[in-house]
């Protein structure tokens, strides 16, 4: 409409934008190599640190992944490769025991926190808050620099850790005391846990000051018009998972403190009663379940911040692709809420068979699978949204298929496990392993690949190529149920996790082709995430050069930016919004902008 | 050198799909990049198809051939009861699951891009979404409702005539203490804990219901359809009792002791004959991730008949007497050397004694 000209004009948002991309437009002749691919402070720019990091880590982390399958795969096999390159670790080109849990907790630790907290949400919320709220950048972008460098010297630690001789943590990404707390207990319990520790309290400082920064710009710095239930839903979802990691990882990180103490202050927060390699200690009167009830307390909303960003970013690639509006909206937005309140009063889930009391444990249960209404919600309105759609299957949109898929067989295995009279006999089994890589491991990951071929031509302004793509999906997919699919029967069968071997066991034994079989697939699975790591930084440079501003014909306010937006991210003012993000095929268009004002025609509908 | 040729398979392989990604990319520019587009969406819709028929065969095949390998009957009551629990479970799941992963896909293939459908607008609709929230809501309460009847069944006081055992982790086995002829255990206390001087577990000597009080290591023994209450402690890291076969676990955290009981229904032997495994034993897993040697911490229990069960503890030794042989009635006093021939008339003795006990 004509009037948005007389809308923009006088108002005073505008002018302090207007001042705020001067300064900027000022600056970007000043700036050299360190201001702008090192010390950035560009949301953009620090959204490609984000994910470049977490592409590095994620490598690492699936390596270790194969490492601990070859192992498991082929017990009783040697490879004198794996001694050439870790040595006195695999002593005959065996995984030593040492060194399989160390595996097993670097490929945990790494994953959650490194590549699915800080490389999803990082990435993300980096890259589209200020994008598609209208926003010119952070609330405060030094603090989000910040936020990456923490993260950066956290990596730094971590790697570190890799290389002490005692070998890196090795008690499991949830490093449960008192293994975690004793240096007697474990070799990986030594030096290699303070590095640990000190690299994850370095990490919550970085996911703090990012999340209390993603929750400022959301709340304060949306454009003119843009009011809350304007919002995609990607926005609505990295809010909550902003907040969730806002108020969870002080906890972790105060037991982690306490842990600290209980390692090197003689304390006796998680200690008591322990009699360690013929060693009487002194601590007495802790208890070695308060470490878990710290630990769980971030733990648990800890998978909500990991699949959080990739519900939104499905549903937004969905809608898109669907050319259709996301199905319930605020339906959508409400069991979003649901979630995140639910994912602060479930976390003794995880503590079902630690001697909790049961009486207490029923609220957990009703609690955990009260999480399932907001989640088939989800679900049931996901598949609206492509049911009669015209369905574009873009690289993104397959994964955001494969997305749901795996959401809905992992979700459902979670109902067996939230079950506590169920989890009795699954708990710490392959089952659980199963459930929660393919609901929260592989569908995260779905949600991120959707994303990175979604907005990687407005990463880039360049075109990732779509073949490679769709040979990454089909190998990714078919290869996770293969993987996590028949892995449900070994944990059925009782098989416990985190055993390197199975063979003696006479319970256990009679799955070893399978093991075989999941690891030959994980190392192909992990083969072709090389390839896309490949496509990826070929692409950045030598990809086709993106012609359209808006190539995906989407609503949202990112694609009003130029091709290569400069910080600021529009050269002249920021556009307005006059109507919600998903008005697709309304009235018989094919899509609607946010930025175009409501016509005198247009059908009701928002 | 095998791992070279395969690593450079693998290499091999890559550049080969990297080239003709590119040559696919170069392909459809010059075809125009709609058509080759519109090409791709049609594959990939198809794919879709295929691998929900695909999908739901290998779900099929999947069971089929692992269903077996699965734990056979549950051999404990409670087992049982879990056993039910899970097939509840499945069966709504399961409907669940076949209903929208066939939704999911047959939609994807259904509604690919055509220039004939328009796409319809559908923000929303408050009834449908009304349903879809009640309908989960109830089965779930369904779920809940049986799932803590039975929770609070098998996590219930264990019944008075319960056989009582102490089951102890450390890194890495399990040590067991039965409370002998008084049924009370001895009173224990970590710093007292002092292998060398035949006292493991701990136990104040001075406390007289200790006097009886039998250890043993990695097996333990008890009697079928009897019920047994485990009190579950470790000494230095947590560890996990889990019983597969009984459908059982709990942790042993130190200093924190925990308690679990069951119904063993089953004795070994019958157990071998119903598992056709003559190798067959109840083994005790550590479950809950201990250290280096958490894989091999492996227990064993025997369920037994009674006669069996009473036989075998008949040999048994209080450990009181272990550690003060000076007490034991069965060693003469001047005896100091206690080699292996007096160690077996010991036994022999003690068998005596705990018969004439029992009577």
């Amino acid at each position: 409409m004509s009037n948005d000209a007389t809308y923009h004009g006088p108002s005073e948002v505008v002018t302090t934008h207007d001042v705020h991309h001067d300064e900027h437009h000022v600056h970007h002749h000043k700036e050299t190599f360190i201001t702008k691919y090192v010390f950035s402070q560009d949301h953009k720019m620090i959204a490609k640190q984000f994910i470049v990091t977490g592409i590095v880590w994620a490598i690492i982390g699936g390596l270790f992944s194969v490492l601990f399958r070859l192992q498991l795969g082929f017990p009783n096999v040697d490879f004198p490769i794996l001694e050439t390159f870790f040595g006195r670790w695999a002593k005959g080109g065996h995984i030593q025991p040492e060194f399989y849990y160390a595996l097993i907790t670097m490929h945990g630790t790494v994953l959650v926190f490194f590549v699915l907290t800080a490389g999803l949400s990082g990435t993300f919320a980096n890259l589209l808050i200020p994008l598609q709220i209208g926003a010119r950048d952070m609330a405060s972008p030094f603090l989000n620099m910040l936020s990456y460098w923490f993260f950066f010297t956290a990596s730094i630690v971590m790697v570190s850790s890799l290389f002490v001789q005692t070998g890196p943590a090795s008690g499991g990404w949830t490093s449960y005391a008192p293994l975690s707390a004793l240096a007697e207990a474990s070799e990986g319990s030594k030096v290699g846990m303070d590095l640990w520790l000190v690299s994850m309290a370095l990490f919550v400082v970085s996911s703090l000051l990012g999340g209390l920064n993603y929750i400022s710009t959301i709340l304060n710095m949306r454009t003119k018009g843009m009011s809350m239930t304007r919002l995609p839903l990607t926005i609505w979802a990295l809010f909550f998972t902003a907040i969730l990691g806002v108020l969870s990882f002080p906890v972790l990180l105060s037991g982690f403190i306490l842990l600290l103490f209980d390692r090197h202050a003689g304390t006796s927060f998680y200690l008591s009663d322990i009699v360690v390699n013929g060693h009487v200690l002194d601590n007495e009167g802790g208890s070695a379940i308060l470490y878990q009830h710290l630990f769980w307390f971030l733990g648990h909303p800890e998978v909500y911040i990991i699949i959080l960003p990739s519900m939104g970013i499905v549903s937004e690639v969905l809608s898109v692709n669907s050319r259709k509006p996301i199905f319930g909206y605020m339906a959508m937005i409400g069991s979003l809420f649901a979630i995140a309140i639910l994912a602060f009063l479930v976390w003794a889930h995880h503590m079902f068979v630690t001697g909790l009391n049961p009486f207490l444990g029923s609220f957990f249960v009703l609690l955990t699978l009260l999480i399932a209404v907001p989640s088939a919600i989800k679900v049931f309105n996901w598949l609206t949204t492509i049911w009669r759609g015209n369905l574009r299957l873009a690289p993104s949109t397959l994964f955001s298929i494969g997305f749901v898929s795996l959401f809905i067989s992992g979700g459902l295995t979670g109902i067996f496990l939230g079950n506590s009279t169920i989890d009795i006999h699954l708990h710490d089994t392959m089952f659980i392993v199963a459930h929660f890589h393919i609901v929260m491991g592989v569908a995260s990951f779905f949600g991120m690949f959707a994303g990175v071929y979604h907005w990687f031509p407005k990463m880039f302004g360049r075109d990732i190529n779509h073949t490679l793509g769709y040979i990454h999906f089909w190998v990714t997919m078919i290869g996770a149920y293969l993987i996590f699919w028949p892995m449900h029967y070994e944990g059925l069968a009782g098989m416990p996790r985190r055993y390197l071997d199975l063979t003696p066991w006479v319970s256990f034994n009679k799955f070893q082709t399978l093991n075989e079989m999941i690891t030959i697939v994980s190392i192909i699975v992990f083969a072709v995430q090389l390839m896309f790591v490949f496509n990826f930084f070929y692409s950045m440079f030598k990809g086709r050069k993106v012609t359209s501003t808006n190539p995906w014909g989407a609503n949202t306010l990112e694609w009003t930016t130029p091709i290569n937006p400069g910080h600021g991210n529009w050269p002249g003012e920021i556009p307005e919004v006059h109507r919600w993000a998903y008005d697709y095929g309304k009235d018989g268009r094919e899509f609607v902008m946010q930025t175009e004002p409501i016509g005198t025609n247009e059908s009701k509908d928002h | 050198m095998t791992t070279f040729f395969i690593i450079a398979i693998l290499a091999l392989g890559f550049l080969i799909t990297f080239q003709i990604a590119k040559a696919s990319e170069y392909v459809s520019v010059l075809r125009g990049l709609e058509k080759a587009r519109r090409q791709s969406n049609r594959i990939n819709a198809f794919l879709l198809l295929l691998f929900l028929i695909g999908g739901l065969i290998g779900v099929y095949f999947c069971n089929e051939s692992l269903k077996g390998r699965v734990l056979g009957e549950a051999a404990s009551v409670q087992g049982e009861e879990i056993d039910l629990m899970l097939k509840i479970t499945f069966y709504i799941t399961g409907i669940v699951f076949f209903i929208t992963q066939i939704a999911l896909f047959w939609f994807a293939y259904k509604y690919q891009e055509s220039d004939k459908r328009k796409p319809f607008y559908y923000p929303h609709n408050n009834k449908l979404e009304v349903i879809w929230t009640v309908i989960p809501a109830l089965a779930l309460t369904v779920l809940v409702g049986f799932g803590l009847y039975y929770w609070f069944k098998i996590t219930g006081d264990a019944p008075k005539e319960a056989m009582q055992i102490e089951i102890t982790g450390k890194q890495f086995g399990w040590e067991f203490r039965y409370p002998g002829r008084d049924k009370i255990f001895g009173k224990k206390y970590f710093r007292n804990v002092d292998p060398a001087n035949n006292n493991p577990m701990g136990q104040i000597w001075d406390d007289a219901a200790n006097r009886d009080d039998i250890w043993m290591e990695q097996e333990m023994h008890c009697v079928v359809n009897k019920p047994v209450k485990l009190i579950i402690g470790s000494k230095d890291v947590i560890h996990d009792v889990g019983l597969s076969h009984f459908r059982l676990k709990m942790d042993a955290v130190p200093g924190t002791p925990t308690t679990m009981w069951f119904t063993p229904k089953y004795t070994t032997k019958e157990m071998k004959v119903k598992e056709n495994n003559p190798d067959f034993v109840y083994e005790i897993s550590c479950d809950q991730m201990c250290g280096k040697g958490h894989t091999g911490m492996r227990g064993i229990i025997v369920v037994e008949t009674q006669a069996e069960f009473d036989r075998w503890m008949a040999v048994k030794k209080p450990q009181y007497l272990v550690a003060h042989p000076d007490k034991d009635p069965s060693v003469k006093p001047a005896a100091t050397d206690t080699t292996k021939a007096t160690a077996a008339a010991v036994i022999i003795e003690a068998k005596g004694n705990f018969a004439k006990r029992k009577d």
